[in-house]
């Protein structure tokens, strides 16, 4: 069988691009040609840059025969959800309001990739303001599960996560404000880790809720993940939420080594609601570590069943903030109007925005209005303290603690879009660690009737290296992160899929991909 | 105004000038081309993020701290929100429940002579809007254009306490205000260009009342005299409709300045729900006491201070304390030529005369001025020393403002040298007396202002150069013989 250069990870790719045993440009076409084969299926992209790709591609081999020093992910493939403003390239969010927004400047961790001189092959499709589980609230189209492409691949970051499991991209970058990394990470079994709150800068991510939002890594293995953080991670002077401080070298904790490590299964995070075969897999993996020499034990985190609550009060509330400013004056959609400025915002918004945004939108605007914000905003601020609390108080005593991402594997395709609360019901145990701001990782468990499964690790903040160091060991005890699905370059035509969603049929003329 | 007393509190914002916005980089320079002075940040383009301006809270600071307040330890920003096409969130970066100064006080002195005490409830920072311009109001285009230059422009409001009891003292209190920020050097408090804006509360009580009436809000007060003259109004329109058994309506209304009158511009029942939530883009603000202390410190002594020491120190009245010291630049020119001539009534009267009618005609700022402090101490001595007549000095400081020369030079260049030579002007005299009979006749009739009109004629003579003194006494001399 001939090597598949799509399907290797980036340290691999590196070995090969150093010892000139492949170009960057052969590696970029490699995954220009899977996307021929499989994106018809996938659908992970909603803008792809060929000629940018490539042009960097050459630009990087020309360096690799002058026989220069590069960056570690110099020449890597590398997918951007759609709402990290990329400069001179669309910049939609999955939204009809930002169809035609094209940003003027890059966002921070893209000027950091530009530096690492890393390929950019597009933007891929998510949640219309990464609000949702599955990429169905997008306003274009359902990216499809590689795995099984009647399934969604989770969300909001779902392209990314599919394009790293269908080899159209090697490494991505999402983003995650309730579990938008970790959750399509856990159901196309790949690695993805929301890092702490502040790790990585977010300047020129697209706020949904912002004391909630960061961007992280979705990678193939653990040392690609060290790579990716390593390059994004660090203070940023136009973050005045950046942490401070360096950040050190993150491969140095790919050890292999888990002896010591104390490991906490919260209670809460096992009990109703989590899928049986889901249970199993993580007891399997707290075995695992047990077996490589790590103390676990039952913890709990008695506030558990407030954090869905709460979330949905905070990032509604901070998002009908953020999304105010589409108003159709300055860029992105305006509907055709007669009337005033008033009239303009009102039709603008009413057509610009999905469904699932307008609800989260009224949702929040309620829970800051006059008389209602004590009730509710004030008060879900309380016991976002109280969640924190209990996460304090179990790093007190612990590491690190093992929980499933998900409560159960990728669900079908439109099985939870009448059902908003069966859809947030999606991120149970992904939501209270960007409440508690903390950083944590889903990577590959174990499969279920042939669809991957996600465990979480949860550390304390700014502690990735833990999270590295462990899964790193547990993916040198297991395989499940070698296992690639079977995509073929047959085109399924599941139903649904291919073209953008069009109420009007005017706004989006032809194909949905630009 | 019988029987009823009017409260009035004022909310004025005043913009910082600092050379870049309150969260980016971008010029706040006034009068550039539209839309040129603006950044991915302050137009709030998707992504981006603000990041707070250290010297708009230095300046703010020194605003609270000149207008005797507590600085906050700790503060935080929130969001206001509104829809409006001039704001490009759609929400206002301000500061709500956690003001970065709070508590202070103004003293204040209204034309009458009296003394006031306004309390100052707090001061924030907050960020500016755009502008919407209009193309053509007239043809009701159907578009207006909006210029983002002013967004993110700092703002500082000032909000007072409602102890202001009458137009008079409403427009003092805000020169007041306007002085004490000037002195700060944070602003340049321009009412014609929108560096300082007031909008004013007020209400009317019975006299003797504890019980605030319904109060409303006043908008579009574009000058000292607006503020003035649209309380003035709203007040008597608030009693007369009391007078006829009416309620007055809490509503926001609008100055005409044309027409002379306020009008309603929206009710309390239309008003906005601002949604007021703390930003989650900026972290909280603390403030340490070791930077409150330095720009204490750094503080320049404020106009009260300086109209106490004047009065004390140089004796001069109270009116002209107020006069010199309305401007900082006239203020520390003054005390620079005190320091090189000091006869602080004399140097006074020449500041506030002379010197301010020259800058008043030709529009230029004290700051400008092409007569520095020593040369009019020189011009002053020279007038000491009998080398030029006080009436010389006024016409030397003419060519001195237009040319920028030193007093000594122009003497010597026209020729204007003061005549003191008794002997010169006595033949002088004696032409004088010889001409004009008529006039000696009635002097010594006992008429003595004829006296006044020899000595004029000896002035004139000379072309001014005569030493008036000795010419007088010349021709008592002469005539009382």
């Amino acid at each position: 069988m001939p090597l598949k250069l799509y399907d290797l990870t980036a340290h691999e790719l590196r070995e090969l691009l150093t010892r000139r045993e492949v170009s960057a440009t052969e590696v970029c076409r490699a995954v220009f040609e899977r996307l021929a084969e499989v994106e018809g299926t996938v659908q992970a992209y909603i803008t792809l840059d060929r000629a940018g790709a490539l042009a960097r591609a050459e630009e990087v081999d020309r360096d690799l025969r002058a026989g220069r020093d590069l960056p570690l992910l110099a020449g890597i493939p590398f997918a951007i959800k759609d709402n990290i403003c990329t400069r001179g390239l669309a910049t939609t969010c999955a939204s009809r309001m930002l169809h035609n927004f094209v940003p003027p400047y890059d966002a921070t961790v893209i000027e950091k990739l530009n530096a690492q001189r890393a390929v950019i092959i597009g933007k891929t499709n998510m949640d219309e303001f990464a609000m949702g589980s599955s990429t169905e609230h997008s306003a274009y189209f359902t990216t499809r599960n590689p795995w099984a492409p009647d399934r969604v691949p989770g969300g909001s970051s779902g392209g990314s996560a599919a394009a790293v499991a269908a080899g159209t991209a090697v490494c991505a970058l999402g983003s995650d404000t309730g579990g938008s990394i970790r959750q399509p990470a856990a159901f196309c079994g790949v690695v993805g880790m929301k890092p702490t709150y502040g790790l990585v800068s977010r300047y020129g991510l697209v706020a949904f809720a912002s004391s909630l939002d960061q961007i992280g890594p979705l990678t193939r293995d653990f040392t690609d993940c060290a790579l990716v953080l390593n390059a994004i991670c660090g203070p940023d002077e136009r973050d005045s939420t950046s942490a401070p401080g360096g950040t050190g070298d993150y491969t140095a904790f790919l050890l292999d080594d888990v002896r010591g490590l104390r490991l906490g299964l919260p209670r809460e995070y096992l009990g109703d609601g989590l899928d049986e075969g889901v249970r199993r897999i993580v007891l399997e993996a707290a075995a695992v570590f047990a077996q490589r020499g790590a103390h676990v034990e039952e913890v709990t985190l008695p506030h558990t069943e407030y954090a869905l609550p709460t979330y949905y009060l905070i990032a509604p509330a901070e998002a009908s903030s953020n999304l105010a400013r589409y108003d159709g004056v300055r860029y992105g959609y305006r509907a055709p109007v007669t009337g005033d400025a008033v009239d303009m915002f009102k039709a603008t918004r009413s057509r610009g925005f999905g469904a699932e945004v307008k609800r989260r939108v009224m949702l929040g605007t309620y829970a800051l209005s006059a008389g209602y914000y004590d009730a509710y905003y004030l008060k879900a601020l309380k016991v976002r303290t109280l969640i924190r609390r209990d996460f304090e108080q179990a790093f007190e005593k612990f590491d690190l603690l093992l929980a499933p991402t998900t409560p159960e594997p990728a669900f079908r395709i439109g099985d939870k879009t009448e059902d908003p609360i069966k859809m947030y019901l999606s991120d149970m145990f992904t939501l209270a660690v960007n409440l508690a701001g903390l950083p944590a990782v889903s990577l590959p468990g174990g499969f279920l009737d042939g669809l991957p499964v996600g465990i979480q690790l949860i550390g304390k903040p700014f502690a990735e290296g833990t999270l590295l160091r462990a899964g790193y060991a547990f993916q040198q005890t297991t395989d499940h992160h070698r296992r690639q699905p079977a995509l073929t370059g047959e085109i399924l035509h599941a139903a649904g899929g291919g073209s953008p969603k069009d109420e009007n049929g005017s706004l989006f003329p032809g194909e949905g991909r630009r | 105004m019988n029987g009823y007393e009017a409260v009035i509190g004022l909310e004025v914002h005043v913009e910082l000038k600092t050379d870049s916005k309150i969260f980016c980089h971008s010029s706040t320079a006034f009068g550039g081309a539209q839309n040129r002075q603006v950044c991915p940040v302050c137009l709030g383009l998707p992504g981006t993020l603000p990041v707070l301006n250290r010297q708009v809270v230095e300046y703010g600071i020194r605003v609270a701290l000149a207008l005797n307040c507590e600085v906050a330890r700790f503060c935080k920003f929130d969001r206001k929100h509104y829809f409006y096409p001039d704001l490009p969130k759609n929400y206002q970066i301000s500061q709500y429940d956690l003001p970065l100064a709070y508590d202070g006080h103004l003293d204040f002195r209204t034309d009458d002579g009296e003394q006031h005490r306004c309390r100052i409830v707090r001061v924030h920072m907050e960020e500016d809007a755009g502008k919407l311009i209009h193309r053509n109001e007239n043809a009701k285009a159907p578009y207006a254009l909006v210029d983002y230059n002013r967004t993110g422009v700092p703002l500082l409001e000032i909000v007072s306490g409602p102890d202001i009891r009458s137009a008079e003292a409403a427009r003092a209190y805000l020169v007041e205000l306007k002085t004490v920020i000037q002195y700060t050097g944070v602003s340049d408090c321009k009412m014609e260009e929108g560096s300082l804006r007031c909008d004013a509360n007020v209400s009317v009580r019975p006299r003797g009342s504890e019980v605030l009436g319904t109060k409303t809000e006043i908008k579009n007060l574009n000058s000292f005299r607006a503020v003035h003259k649209a309380l003035d109004y709203e007040i008597k329109r608030q009693i007369s409709v009391y007078e006829a058994g009416g309620r007055v309506v809490q509503e926001t209304r609008s100055w005409d300045e044309e027409k002379g009158v306020t009008v309603p511009m929206r009710s309390k029942e239309e008003a906005d729900d601002y949604r007021y939530f703390p930003d989650p883009d900026l972290v909280p603000l603390v403030i340490s006491q070791s930077w409150i202390d330095k720009i204490q410190q750094d503080l320049p002594e404020l106009p009260e201070a300086r109209r106490r020491r004047y009065r004390k120190e140089y004796g001069l009245s109270a009116y002209d304390a107020q006069v010199l010291t309305m401007f900082r630049e006239t203020a520390e020119y003054f005390e620079e030529c005190v320091r090189l001539y000091p006869h602080p009534k004399t140097v006074a009267n020449w500041v506030m005369g002379d010197l301010a009618r020259l800058l008043n005609a030709e529009q230029v700022e004290i700051g400008d001025c092409r007569v520095r402090p020593g040369q009019l101490a020189a011009l002053l001595r020279l007038i000491d020393a009998g080398t030029i007549s006080g009436k010389i000095a006024k016409e030397i400081l003419e060519e001195m403002f237009a040319s920028g020369k030193d007093p000594q030079a122009v003497v010597a260049e026209k020729d204007l040298v003061q005549i003191t030579d008794a002997d010169t002007l006595g033949t002088l005299v004696d032409e004088v007396l010889a001409n004009h009979p008529g006039p000696v006749q009635d002097y010594r009739q006992g008429k003595t202002k004829a006296l006044g009109f020899l000595v004029g004629q000896v002035m004139k003579a000379t072309r001014g150069k005569a030493n008036p003194a000795l010419v007088n006494a010349l021709l008592k001399e002469k005539l009382d013989r």
